[in-house]
């Protein structure tokens, strides 16, 4: 029932062991120890288990780890080096729009990418680029004014 | 210059959120331990039944599984923190759907629940009771047939399926008379799911010594030792637990969910178990806000002075007594509001019935009666033609008043709360308001509160090492709202030391004070105090050797920010934390600890003022307040409630950290605005049909208005950490009031029933029944 797979996850080759129904978010918690990545809801709602596939932000829990060969998986982990997650990282911090913690791995994900596609966005767009990823503890309010900060220092 | 403040009331980046942003920050999921086997429970599909036998056979066969437990291995104790009416784990009976009846621990995560659901039991159905009203019925089926027998921490009148019964009563009721205006209605709230967002779990070991250590995330390890300790027949010194970082809890994790279950599963495999519910588990079996059916009663006289008030509340509990008894209590403590009232009477029943237990969620039954009370108010001001906001100043209970029942109220930044929230939203002008389109109606809404902070016992440790560097060990979980900081921010102030000197030990039952638990909004309010009294202590012996190394009295001592400790007067004069704990360490007087401890002991109800019967705290805390207005718009065409902005200020006495403040008072409000608008548990016959993220909404980004305006008013506590009382929960009580307000103003519709759904708001509106 299950075999082996070649996943490259945060720029390296991992060998893991996945059945046909074992999801991604399985996978990169239980076997790599990748555990930036929550599971929430595990049906695709939350948003706290975001990661890049192929550099586009996907549901781990709603991923085949098997449907995941050859693509290019990047976790919260594997982007300590990139200046524009750190930047986000900051101003998270900076602006307190961290409570639990739980969803912010998922979130600046998903910042990152909002960002990607739009450096300057004002909170309207920031509220809509974000609302795939739950937070039950903040209201949102800071989480806006974090992005927004990020996106100032950024831009120019 | 010494008396510049370092760390209290600047908002500081918290210690915990560097790993948290990074994705390091480890929460029960994230845990693995060396031959660590995965738990399953399998749950009840009836209501109401008595179990007849078990038959574990095909469950063991699985391939995998190491053991197998059902109610048979599990003796016959029970747990609650008011009632003791609960096993581990269904014993004899079931009691509501989804009731765990049998666990599995098997070496995967698939294999355990594969085996879980292979365990066949075999039931005699009994009738379910699903409405409260039922559960009073004469022939009513009997949910709990030994209640009379279990241990009860305080007179609650217990009988047939009422689980208890609290009243509170003060004045003359003569006082009705002298009201020249009466309002009065039956008022509804639904039962709301806490969703943190992280699902609950633990993970027990066993160790060598035969002793068990559980990690789970929770609001007091204290409470997951005595819950767990009382459930399993366990000495509390068998039972070591710690915890991880907290994916926040509302409440939901302040009694026990799976942990006696996963001990008791560790226990008999001889392994580490981990068992992390599904988010369906986590609906289905915790618990949930109470739905409240309510009748109250409003009087005033016609210059707008409020007079009497009576309450009467009918409760459902749900399974298990659980925290119910004391949502109950203080529901009806609170249901006065922040006001003067000549007469005041408040009575409930709390009775069970077969849906998992409802328990302990942010406002703690505050919500629900001031759904009630807060639009009573608004009813009299629209009978008398009174500004809403001004008829409440003209009542409201002021610094050195006694609450309803008696206790005394020491700060009360009411007045302030209310000024600002009328001058920043514009109150005055607010008949010119526009609304964005034809069709729909705009108006502000308004509403006070009050809650308190305090109870129980909680201790503090701090301690100074080799190096001068200071370790706070207080025992209080961080579940994400910012005690950590807040304590070190205390800690720090108080030895006037840079804040990252400081660093917080993890709460350990076996090394940390107790602390009865992250609830009741108190732990920046009682630990702090307990902290401030500790550091104290600590300056104390500071002191002391300061005195003896620089040859002078202590009294002329002062500490000096940075951690030294000097002679007033003469700057050169001076010797370091470091300097004097090695001295302690390796010389004289031994290594330098400050401790304190105490029970909250202010008294909730004053019987010369009030006559309180099942009243389940004696001693209840101090009160922080709180005004609230709601600017919204409905839309006639389809009766949807937008709201466009709020703003809430809350007195905390003093915010230590205001940016923590403020996510409280965010997060509160949001939380409230989906217990307003569209969040209800939904049950078809006994299965709660709702329990996904899919089917049961959450407010995302989108669904809350940008401009949530937290406004920060001090009015110092007397005896609080530097004047500071608790936030946690004011945020969330009077936004349903205020939002129902803010309808009312807009469309003249009041609406008396939870949540404010279109359907609702539109049926008000074309004058049929809700």
């Amino acid at each position: 029932m299950s075999g082996f797979l070649s996943l490259a996850v945060n720029g390296q080759l991992k060998e893991v062991r996945a059945g046909l129904t074992d999801t991604l978010l399985t996978v990169l918690r239980d076997q790599l120890l990748l555990t930036a990545a929550k599971r929430g809801c595990n049906q695709g709602v939350c948003g706290a288990c975001t990661v890049l596939v192929d550099g586009r932000p996907q549901r781990a829990c709603l991923s085949l780890a098997a449907n995941c060969e050859g693509a290019e998986i990047t976790t919260l982990e594997g982007l300590r080096a990139n200046k524009a997650v750190v930047r986000l990282q900051q101003a998270f911090e900076a602006t307190g729009a961290v409570q639990c913690g739980f969803c912010t791995p998922g979130l600046i994900i998903s910042a990152h990418w909002l960002l990607s596609q739009n450096a300057k966005p004002d909170a309207d767009a920031i509220r809509a680029g974000l609302c795939g990823n739950l937070c039950r503890c903040t209201g949102y309010r800071k989480i806006v004014d974090a992005v927004t900060a990020a996106a100032a220092e950024t831009a120019p | 210059m010494n008396d510049l403040p370092q760390a209290v009331g600047a908002g500081l980046r918290r210690i915990d959120v560097r790993e948290k942003v990074e994705g390091r920050a480890q929460y029960i999921a994230d845990l693995y331990r060396p031959g660590m086997l995965h738990g399953a429970i399998l749950g009840s599909p009836h209501a109401h039944a008595r179990i007849k036998s078990y038959d574990i056979r095909e469950a063991l066969a699985v391939p995998g599984v190491q053991c197998v437990l059902t109610g048979d291995e599990f003796g016959d104790h029970r747990m609650g923190a008011f009632i003791k009416d609960e096993h581990a784990i269904a014993k004899g009976k079931v009691r509501y759907v989804g009731e765990p009846v049998a666990a599995v621990a098997a070496e995967t995560e698939a294999a355990a629940r594969l085996a879980a659901r292979l365990v066949t039991v075999e039931y005699e159905e009994l009738p379910a009771i699903l409405e409260p009203e039922d559960a009073l019925r004469a022939d009513a089926a009997i949910i709990h047939e030994e209640l009379q027998a279990y241990f009860k921490v305080f007179d609650a009148g217990s009988h047939a399926n009422v689980c208890s019964r609290t009243s509170l009563v003060q004045g003359d009721a003569a006082a009705w008379a002298a009201c020249d205006v009466v309002v009065e209605g039956d008022f509804t709230t639904r039962p709301q799911a806490h969703v943190s967002l992280e699902p609950c779990g633990a993970l027990a070991e066993p160790e060598a010594s035969g002793r068990v250590t559980v990690w789970s995330a929770n609001q007091s390890v204290f409470r997951v030792q005595a819950n767990v300790c009382e459930s399993l027949g366990l000495p509390m010194s068998q039972l070591r637990c710690v915890t991880p970082r907290v994916g926040a809890g509302f409440g939901n994790k302040m009694e026990a969910h799976v942990q006696p279950i996963v001990v008791k599963l560790a226990m008999a495999s001889g392994r580490p178990v981990k068992l992390i519910l599904t988010r369906e588990e986590d609906f289905e079996i915790v618990r949930a806000r109470h739905p409240f059916k309510l009748r109250a009663k409003t009087g005033a006289k016609r210059d707008g002075t409020l007079v009497a008030r009576e309450v009467e509340v009918l409760l459902d509990g749900g399974a298990y007594a659980d925290d119910s008894p004391g949502v109950l209590g203080y529901s009806l403590l609170m249901s006065s509001g922040p006001y003067r009232f000549q007469y005041m009477k408040a009575a409930g029943t709390l009775v069970y019935t077969n849906k998992l237990r409802f328990g302990a969620f942010r406002g703690f039954g505050n919500p629900q009666v001031s759904f009630a009370g807060e639009q009573q108010i608004d009813e009299i001001a629209g009978k008398l033609g009174i500004d809403p906001l001004a008829l409440r100043e003209k009542s409201m209970l002021r610094a050195g008043d006694r609450w309803f029942g008696g206790a005394k109220i020491g700060s009360n930044g009411l007045a302030e709360c209310i000024d600002r929230v009328r001058k920043a939203s514009g109150w005055k002008g607010r008949g010119s308001l526009k609304a964005s389109a034809p069709g729909r109606k705009r108006a502000l809404g308004a509403a006070c509160t009050a809650h308190i902070s305090g109870l129980l016992a909680t201790g503090a440790i701090v301690r100074v090492l080799e190096d001068g560097s200071i370790v706070l060990n207080t025992g209080a979980v961080d579940i994400g709202q910012g005690s950590d900081m807040a304590l070190s921010q205390i800690c720090a102030e108080s030895l006037k030391v840079p804040v990252d000197r400081v660093r917080l030990a993890s709460p350990d039952t076996d090394g940390s004070p107790y602390n009865w638990g992250t609830t009741a909004s108190r732990v920046t309010y009682t630990t702090g105090r307990a902290v401030v009294a500790a550091a104290g202590e600590v300056e104390r012996q500071i002191k002391a050797h300061a005195a003896e190394i620089l040859e002078c009295d202590a009294i002329d001592l002062e500490l000096r920010p940075g951690g030294q400790v000097g002679i007033v007067g003469v700057p050169e004069k001076a010797v370091s934390f470091h300097q004097i704990s090695a001295r302690a360490h390796w010389a004289k007087g031994g290594p330098i600890v400050g401790t304190n401890s105490f029970v909250y002991d202010g008294p909730s109800v004053d019987p010369k003022r009030a006559v309180g019967i099942g009243v389940p705290f004696p001693q209840i805390g101090v009160f922080a307040f709180g005004a609230l207005v709601i600017d919204a718009e409905v839309d006639e065409a389809t009766g949807k409630v937008e709201v466009l902005r709020a703003w809430s200020a809350v007195d905390v006495g003093r915010a230590i950290n205001p940016v923590s403040v403020e996510g409280q008072v965010e997060g509160a409000f949001v939380q409230g605005l989906g217990l307003a608008l569209n969040e209800e548990m939904v049950w078809d016959g006994a299965r709660l049909v709702n329990p996904s993220l899919m089917d049961y909404k959450v407010p995302t980004s989108l669904d809350v208005p940008y401009e949530i305006n937290a406004i920060i008013v001090e009015a110092p506590e007397p005896d609080g950490p530097f004047g500071a009382k608790g936030v946690g929960e004011i945020g969330i009580n009077v936004v349903p009031a205020a939002i129902a307000n803010a309808i009312a103003a807009a469309s003249g519709v009041r609406l008396n029933h939870l949540p404010l759904t279109p359907e609702r708001v539109l049926r008000a509106i074309l004058g049929e029944a809700g």
